[in-house]
């Protein structure tokens, strides 16, 4: 544990004094300021529920900034090399990571939309129990985003591949729904209907909390690190 | 435990190909605690592999190596606790302050007063006063120290450096020669350069590695001899005559004689004899008036040289 924190705080650290959080989360803001002032007056309804559903898309698109860094830089100046080399496991270089940069997620990004929710609870009477889950879904699918974003950073030296690898990626899975009337129903159709985004997050939103959402999200991150630890590892196999 | 008379590195049999390229054939040695081991080689002979296979990096295709009596490849945690690693490229991180950097590598190591042992390596590797700049902007001499001040923040048994000294300038090197020295007085050290002076003048034991096969190991001076295979003396006379040089070889014991510039000779004889008192006689009694009288020794260049280029020693 001592380890992870060591990773994820020296992570943060870079965090603070790089530009792209800053930039990542300036753009964000603007972005959910306009949809969300523009859905509460055109629905009048003291909700966050398609506010949430459009953060998740810009998510997709800014999600990978914030994590092409993490290991293709370290690949690129050879630091990578202290890090495998100190008495610390692949995996807890991995998780330091994925913590370091789901912290910044939340601090920079999640955290300055809540008063999206004091706005509506002062203008209307929102049902609080959506706002929650909904913020919970959030945090949730931000940090499974991260975590493909963490994967493709593992692939490369290259952060603008591991941007867009990791774009790219996402958009896929958020996609892969209409994909079913190709595969039909059969196993591949349940397999492509199961890893598709859009089929998970909505239940949050409407302020309903199913166990097989949660499970999809976190199974997503597990694959995700796991495969960032395995890519590490595959110096040790070429 | 170790005593002092287990090696504190035990390399045996070591085998890394990559692909089809064989980079280490058949690699073993050993290093005894207290000692510095010199990897000499050219670029791409296998020694950054070895450091590499040493430090966990990389694993071996096959063969097995032992730090401190820990397998380096199945108990690879507790080796790395006993390491200090500078690889060929610092890993440094621009963004942080020397302090911070050092701090972040001590934690890594697992030191637990962080203080203490960032200061003794700053003191160590005399950056003190620039604890607080960061890295980005410190210059190629500064930048080599921090990351040799990482690789003994955590006070390890065993220090491998690759390339120390390598972009330093002469004053720098200096100093960085003496820091492996004073360090190594109680520590265990693996350092490859392909400098030769460097290895002659820093390490106990030099081991000459290419095409990833060692072909010689042995103290610095020892080597020189080795591969000598003959003795040499250079003779410098005043006069210019033909036909000294055939003199010279009529000479009893010398095989062979080379003219150099200015009325100079290098005088080859057979191994263990010492002509200089009669090619003293012999230039006395012909008239040709000694300049100069001495035995050539190799340099270290030279054996390299040698070594690296020729099929059998």
């Amino acid at each position: 544990m001592k380890n992870i924190w060591t990773i994820a705080s020296r992570e943060l650290r870079a965090f603070i004094v790089s530009p792209v959080p800053y930039v990542v989360s300036a753009l964000f803001l603007v972005f959910m300021g306009y949809l969300f002032s523009l859905i509460v007056i055109s629905s009048q309804e003291a909700s966050l529920r398609s506010v949430f559903g459009n953060m998740i898309f810009v998510l997709l698109l800014l999600a990978p900034a914030l994590t092409m860094r993490l290991l293709a830089e370290e690949k690129r100046l050879g630091t990578i090399e202290l890090l495998l080399t100190s008495p610390i496991h692949d995996w807890q270089v991995v998780i330091g990571k994925f913590l370091g940069s789901v912290i910044t997620f939340a601090v920079v990004m999640v955290a300055p939309t809540l008063y999206y929710a004091l706005i509506l609870k002062f203008i209307g009477n929102p049902d609080m129990i959506p706002l929650f889950t909904g913020y919970f879904g959030v945090l949730l699918f931000g940090s499974m985003f991260l975590a493909i974003g963490l994967f493709t950073s593992s692939l490369t030296q290259n952060q603008v591949i591991a941007y867009f690898a990791g774009f790219v990626l996402l958009l896929l899975m958020f996609i892969a729904d209409p994909a079913t009337s190709i595969t039909g129903f059969g196993p591949l159709g349940t397999f492509v209907s199961y890893v598709s985004i859009q089929k998970h997050y909505d239940g949050f939103f409407r302020g309903v909390l199913d166990t097989i959402d949660v499970v999809y999200a976190l199974s997503v991150i597990a694959i995700a690190l796991i495969l960032a630890t395995f890519s590490l590892q595959s110096r040790r196999f070429s | 435990m170790t005593t002092d008379s287990t090696p504190m590195i035990q390399v045996d049999h070591l085998f890394k190909t990559y692909g089809t390229y064989q980079a280490l054939r058949d690699v073993s040695f050993q290093v005894k605690r207290g000692e510095i081991l010199g990897f000499l080689g050219p670029n791409g002979a296998g020694k950054t592999t070895t450091m590499r296979i040493l430090t966990g990096y990389l694993p071996a295709s096959s063969g097995t190596a032992r730090i401190a009596e820990h397998d380096v490849f199945s108990d690879s945690l507790a080796v790395r606790k006993r390491i200090g690693y500078l690889p060929e490229t610092v890993p440094l991180y621009t963004e942080m302050t020397v302090y911070d950097y050092l701090d972040f590598a001590a934690r890594l190591r697992g030191v637990e007063n962080t203080f203490d042992a960032v200061d003794r390596a700053m003191e160590m590797t005399n950056i003190g006063e620039r604890a607080d700049t960061i890295i980005g902007k410190l210059s190629k001499g500064f930048r080599q120290r921090v990351g040799i001040a990482q690789a003994l923040v955590h006070n390890p048994d065993v220090l491998i450096l690759d390339e120390p000294t390598i972009g330093l300038d002469p004053k720098q090197i200096i100093e960085v020669r003496n820091l492996i020295k004073e360090f190594g007085k109680e520590h265990t050290i693996i350092l490859s350069t392909h400098i030769l002076p460097e290895a002659s003048q820093t390490c106990s034991r030099v081991l000459i590695i290419n095409n990833g096969e060692i072909v010689a190991e042995d103290t610095p001076a020892r080597l020189a001899s080795r591969v000598r295979g003959a003795e040499h003396v250079y003779l410098q006379v005043a006069q210019s005559a033909p036909g000294i040089a055939k003199e010279l070889e009529k000479i009893k014991g010398v095989l062979g004689v080379t003219a150099k510039e200015e009325n100079g000779f290098e005088i080859e004889t057979t191994l263990g004899t010492d002509k200089r008192a009669e090619l003293a006689t012999l230039a006395v009694q012909r008239g040709w008036g000694i300049l100069e009288l001495r035995p050539v020794g190799m340099s270290l260049e030279e054996v390299f040289l040698k070594l690296t280029t020729e099929e059998n020693v």
